[in-house]
């Protein structure tokens, strides 16, 4: 089966900016995403997910290079200094390249 | 005797210092609050239809003005004698000018549970000050600049889930009115206080977990979670005489003017004013401001209440 090369990224941060970070997502071509519900610790302390101002969520995007690189600089700029947010990318294998 | 509900919250609260494994699952919080929020909707909602809309109109306002009051009062207190950053303290004025349901709640089953009467409208005055705080405290943090996003932060703040319950309720208990109501009240009237009592455990929980952090940001935030809040009641105690409230109207405003908003406020506040650091806020708001008033503030309160009413009788 032939697989094509696409950007999986992937970003951590406050549930408190899914909605404004969606529209985001949407207006850098991003052609889907998928958010969950997450928890853990980083250098801005314990976010559990015990109510709603201390949950995290883990939002992933499946795009080409580009893209990835386009979003990953525009949250970075916009969102590194002032929220929990940390961002990573990694190569993955897709079936069908004209979904991303 | 100490009512059972605030003993839930003790509980809670000991739970977490200690680190106990405890937690409520983050949907069973949620849907606790759902209930607790509707159920303070509808039961203003089905008094409301007693009453002309247009006779609550001067109460409304006067509730509207002391969010505004509140929040301009607690901001210089905090950028000159706390010295804090202007977003920090534009952000902390804005949970302190707004209300924290969850100690309305509190306060309603402490009148509740000594069959005090209040006016039952004050649902409605708790909706009107939910929302001035947080416009203040954006114009505080950033003058009145263009690049605020005033639609989004208008659907932030009308359209938040507090917002949408209780004038949802409001609106149901408005239509349906007591009658109508019957069928559903074991859920939401009867079972309110268990409810009331799964919430403060939470809170409990959630309260122990700031403790940590308050002790990072020093006496002053500590202080003035304490005193802003004594601050404010006498406000509330004023103008609560003023308006012509019931001894019990009267406790409830207040302690609404006491509350430190810690949901509503929050989540405005990180969408617009995102260089505020909210570990300040939330710590003061849940560390040290919640647990007071429902420990100490809702009987000081009423009692304040109780001594105006008194005083001015001669």
């Amino acid at each position: 089966m032939h697989s094509h090369t696409r950007k999986l990224l992937t970003v951590i941060t406050e549930a408190a900016l899914e909605g404004t970070l969606v529209r985001d997502l949407d207006r850098l071509n991003a052609h889907g995403y998928t958010i969950t519900d997450a928890r853990g610790k980083g250098n801005r302390g314990v976010r559990d997910a015990g109510w709603e101002a201390s949950g995290n969520i883990r939002v992933e995007v499946v795009c080409d290079a580009e893209t990835a690189t386009a979003i990953a600089a525009y949250l970075r700029e916009h969102y590194y200094d002032d929220y929990a947010m940390i961002l990573f990318m990694s190569d993955i294998a897709v079936l069908r390249p004209e979904k991303f | 005797m100490i009512d059972p509900i605030i003993l839930f919250f003790l509980l809670g609260a000991v739970a977490g210092l200690l680190r106990s494994e405890l937690r409520l699952p983050a949907a069973v919080y949620e849907f606790v609050s759902i209930v607790l929020l509707l159920a303070i909707g509808l039961k203003g909602g089905v008094e409301l239809a007693k009453q002309p809309f247009l006779s609550l109109l001067p109460h409304m306002l006067v509730v509207i003005a002391m969010g505004f009051v509140l929040t301009l009062v607690a901001f210089p207190v905090l950028r000159y004698l706390g010295r804090f950053k202007r977003a920090d303290a534009a952000s902390i004025a804005a949970h302190y000018g707004s209300v924290s349901v969850g100690t309305f709640a509190v306060v309603v089953a402490y009148l509740g549970s000594r069959q005090i009467a209040f006016e039952e409208h004050m649902p409605l005055l708790l909706v009107m000050l939910e929302v001035p705080a947080i416009l203040v405290g954006i114009v505080l943090a950033r003058g009145l600049s263009r690049e605020t996003r005033w639609k989004s932060v208008a659907h932030e703040v009308f359209l938040g889930k507090g917002i949408v319950l209780l004038l949802g309720g409001l609106l149901i208990g408005w239509a349906a009115g007591p009658e109508g109501l019957k069928p559903i009240e074991p859920l939401f009237f009867d079972l309110f206080k268990g409810f009331l009592a799964v919430f403060l455990l939470e809170m409990g929980l959630i309260t122990a977990k700031q403790l940590g952090s308050l002790r990072l940001y020093g006496p002053f935030l500590i202080g003035f979670g304490i005193v802003m809040p004594l601050f404010s009641a006498l406000v509330g105690v004023g103008l609560g005489w003023a308006m012509g409230l019931s001894v019990g109207g009267t406790a409830i405003l207040a302690t609404l003017a006491a509350s430190a908003s810690y949901i509503a406020v929050p989540a405005a506040m990180r969408i617009s004013v995102p260089e505020a650091n909210p570990t300040l806020s939330l710590s003061a708001a849940l560390g040290i401001t919640f647990p007071f008033n429902v420990l100490l503030g809702i009987p000081i309160y009423y009692a304040l209440a109780e001594w105006a009413h008194t005083f001015a009788r001669g």
